[in-house]
């Protein structure tokens, strides 16, 4: 009752508020946000449905920015085909019912010639049926192994970045071969988790090894110390794929567990994309080894390739946003979307791409695509595209952490990381 | 409540319903499938609002009935290559069950007890599936493969991934909803349930038994949830983890308080609202979510008992 009363005083009178919703109402229905009806000019219109918000944020924020800079430059080349491209962003809030519906929205509301950018494997999974069922290109820049099992459709492609299935292929025979074959892998227990606990255990097992424990931890946890006593005594490698939050709490518990005496460590660096490597607990992890697909910190043999990108893109030397130190990139993904971009290009021009009614040939033409060169538009390296598997192949780095940067120790060749599949997404209907 | 305001809400809901099924002839495509999803979760918040208007029993916990649904519906289909009628029927069914058991235990807690406890069976339920990730596929979920895009129902063959075959089922599944609901609530069935949310202490002492009375209303509510989770899942061809979270918990009080709770056509009004008003608010800015903590707090300050309650109280009385 008290509040009641004490909000009866407030003296905003309810016509004022009325008026007010009344605005915002007429504001949502202005011609400045019915933006569909109101094209100027012939124009490419490229959803981007990108994880603005939520457990994605520091990726998407990333992953708009080199899409950003992607498009300014092929719109300073003349476009594609004579025509402007137009990127009209959304938030998906990394959930896969809104990541699903921006498809829909897309392709009707918007009538966008292709969608690209999404990362996280769950919207992914949620968003490419409805992508196949609406006919409308659907471009993924996650590393989800989805495509390589055949459970997308012949409407989704993934040009941009190779899948985990592929990475640790490419990667296993070197932490054989030169840290140890006794592995306990640290995991967490979802999809990506068991992506890496699956594919890595047949890989290493390849080389001879053998994963001798499993940790899957639970993707709600934040303690992790009770865990790490399931370390088999005999392990010689650590291979951890930690995510999340709760990660910088994994590897300084994970420090003072083992102390001095530890076994080799590898990592993959998706836990650490867009945290700073001068982060007091990560001193722990000097010495250890980190997967990367793209060098965050500028290497002594720097490609002009790479050079140009980060230029390009906004990114110092140190994987950093150029106008501020201490906004860490997330390197190793969002070249991803760069590369995308212009593979979508390719296609376009290779087909005569004019609107919505060639998006079939835009299928096709991508799947007559078999190399991506090393080049401005592919600064990550050389590519190998599988048009049946709709899946691309590139080369991995493994990167030692030396004062607090991360050094290329080994740099897998394409082919490393190729595997064999019976998928074959040209025979699907289109 | 008299007859004649029976039959004027009676009337309003067959009006609202009319309109609905004449919109997809006028909306356009992108409005079309909008208006699909809005109806689906019109019906998961019909159910919510079950509860908690008719009742007044506040649960945290209704994303479990929905992802019931979703993961009974679409886990037989998808393993066990179950028809999608079929699935659809037991995945109800599941759900009334489910509802039945939890209600059973939760219903002897009252208050912020029971909001507790609805949402511990919630979080267990979340956990489930995320535990039996070998059916489930966890948190990334399950596609369902393209075999499960068309329902055979003997007569007829319905192609799932048309936008107005699955419009009209949606419709048809919120039209059965607010028909049972308004059947329901119409009933003497229906007055004890309001007569407990009113007044339970004098309830029990006129003679009804509470305690049942609650428990019809809790298993028709979990019934309700499913239904939607079921049909989202099997319209849409997705799984997944997701909707089995806290936040699918709280999206149909948000609806419901957003339209008015304990008015019958209140959730539909609070979906079309808040679903609307995300899609637009999103394209402008990253804070559409903190523009909706705003815009519920207005309203709440300044309409707390919801558009359609706010309009019951000062205009029409009569509206259920």
């Amino acid at each position: 009752m008290k509040i009641r009363s004490g909000l009866s005083n407030l003296s905003l009178p309810r016509r004022d508020v009325l008026k007010t919703i009344g605005g915002a109402a007429a504001l949502l229905a202005s011609p400045a946000v019915i933006r569909p009806g109101f094209a100027q000019e012939k124009t490419i219109r490229l959803g981007a449905p990108f994880h603005r918000t939520g457990i994605g944020a520091s990726y998407g924020r990333w992953y708009e920015r080199t899409a950003n800079a992607a498009v300014a430059l092929v719109n300073e080349a003349g476009g594609i085909n004579g025509m402007q491209v137009e990127m009209i962003v959304e938030d998906d809030g990394t959930d896969p019912k809104r990541g699903s519906e921006l498809i829909e929205k897309f392709a009707t509301e918007y009538k966008v010639d292709a969608v690209f950018g999404h990362l996280f494997s769950h919207v992914v999974a949620a968003s490419a049926p409805r992508a196949g069922e609406l006919k409308m290109p659907y471009f993924i820049c996650s590393e989800a192994s989805l495509l390589g099992a055949g459970k997308l459709n012949r409407y989704t492609l993934q040009p941009g970045i190779t899948d985990v299935r592929s990475q640790v292929k490419a990667m296993a025979p070197w932490i054989a071969s030169t840290l140890g074959k006794k592995v306990t892998m640290i995991f967490p227990d979802y999809n990506f988790g068991h992506d890496h606990r699956d594919f890595f255990s047949a890989a290493i097992a390849e080389q001879g090894g053998e994963v001798v424990a499993k940790i899957a931890i639970p993707p709600t946890e934040t303690s992790f110390t009770r865990y790490l006593p399931q370390i088999a005594p005999e392990t010689e490698v650590i291979y951890h794929v930690m995510v999340g939050p709760a990660v910088l709490t994994f590897v300084k518990e994970l420090g003072d567990y083992l102390g001095s005496q530890r076994p080799e460590i590898f990592g993959f660096i998706d836990s650490l994309e867009a945290v700073d490597f001068s982060t007091p607990q990560l001193s722990f992890l000097d010495g250890t080894y980190f997967w990367e697909a793209n060098p965050r910190y500028a290497q002594a043999e720097q490609t002009p390739f790479d050079k140009f990108y980060r230029e390009k893109v906004g990114v110092d030397a140190n994987g950093a946003s150029t106008a501020d130190p201490k906004d860490i990139s997330t390197y190793s993904h969002m070249f991803s979307v760069w590369e995308t971009l212009f593979a979508i290009k390719q296609g376009m021009e290779a087909c005569n791409y004019q609107g919505p009614a060639n998006q079939k040939d835009l299928i096709l033409a991508m799947e007559q695509i078999t190399a991506f060169p090393e080049s401005n538009e592919h600064p990550q390296g050389a590519k190998v595209f599988n048009g049946k598997l709709h899946q691309v192949f590139g080369s991995q780095c493994i990167s030692k952490v030396e004062g607090g940067k991360l050094v290329v120790a080994h740099r897998t060749s394409v082919e490393d990381g190729m595997y064999e599949s019976d998928v074959d997404y040209t025979k699907m209907d289109l | 409540m008299s007859r004649a305001a029976f039959a004027r809400n009676a009337w309003l809901v067959l009006a609202v319903l009319a309109v609905l099924f004449s919109l997809q002839f006028v909306l356009p495509d992108y409005q079309v499938l909008m208006a699909t999803r809005m109806m689906l979760l019109a019906v998961f918040a019909l159910g919510f609002n079950a509860l908690l208007g008719y009742v007044g029993l506040l649960s945290l916990g209704h994303a479990l009935f929905f992802a019931c649904g979703l993961y009974a519906s679409g886990l037989t289909v998808y393993h066990f290559g179950w028809g999608l009628p079929a699935a659809f029927v037991f995945a109800v069914g599941a759900s009334a069950v489910l509802a039945l058991l939890i209600g059973a235990v939760a219903l002897r807690t009252i208050r912020v007890s029971f909001m507790i406890v609805t949402l511990m069976f919630a979080q267990v339920g979340a956990l489930t599936v995320l535990y039996f990730a070998a059916w489930t596929n966890g948190q990334e979920g399950l596609s369902l493969p393209a075999s499960a895009r068309v329902a055979d129902l003997g007569v007829a063959t319905l192609d799932l991934t048309d936008a107005l075959t699955r419009y009209n089922i949606a419709y048809g599944l919120l039209a059965a909803s607010l028909l049972i609901l308004l059947v329901y609530l119409g009933s003497a069935r229906g007055r004890i349930a309001t007569a407990v949310r009113d007044n339970e202490g004098r309830t029990e002492m006129l003679g009804f038994n509470v305690f049942a009375a609650k428990l019809e209303m809790f298993v028709l509510s979990g019934a309700m949830s499913g239904a939607a989770g079921a049909a989202y899942g099997l319209l849409f061809g997705y799984l997944g983890a997701t909707f089995a979270s806290f936040q699918y918990s709280i999206e149909p009080l948000l609806f419901t308080l957003l339209g008015g709770a304990g008015t019958l056509l209140g959730p539909l009004v609070g979906v079309l609202f808040m679903v609307g008003l995300i899609d637009k608010l999103s394209e402008l800015t990253t804070a559409y979510l903190l523009v909706i903590g705003v815009v519920l707090i207005v309203l709440i300050l300044w309409f707390p008992k919801g558009i359609l309650g706010t309009v019951r109280e000062r205009w029409l009385p009569w509206l259920m």
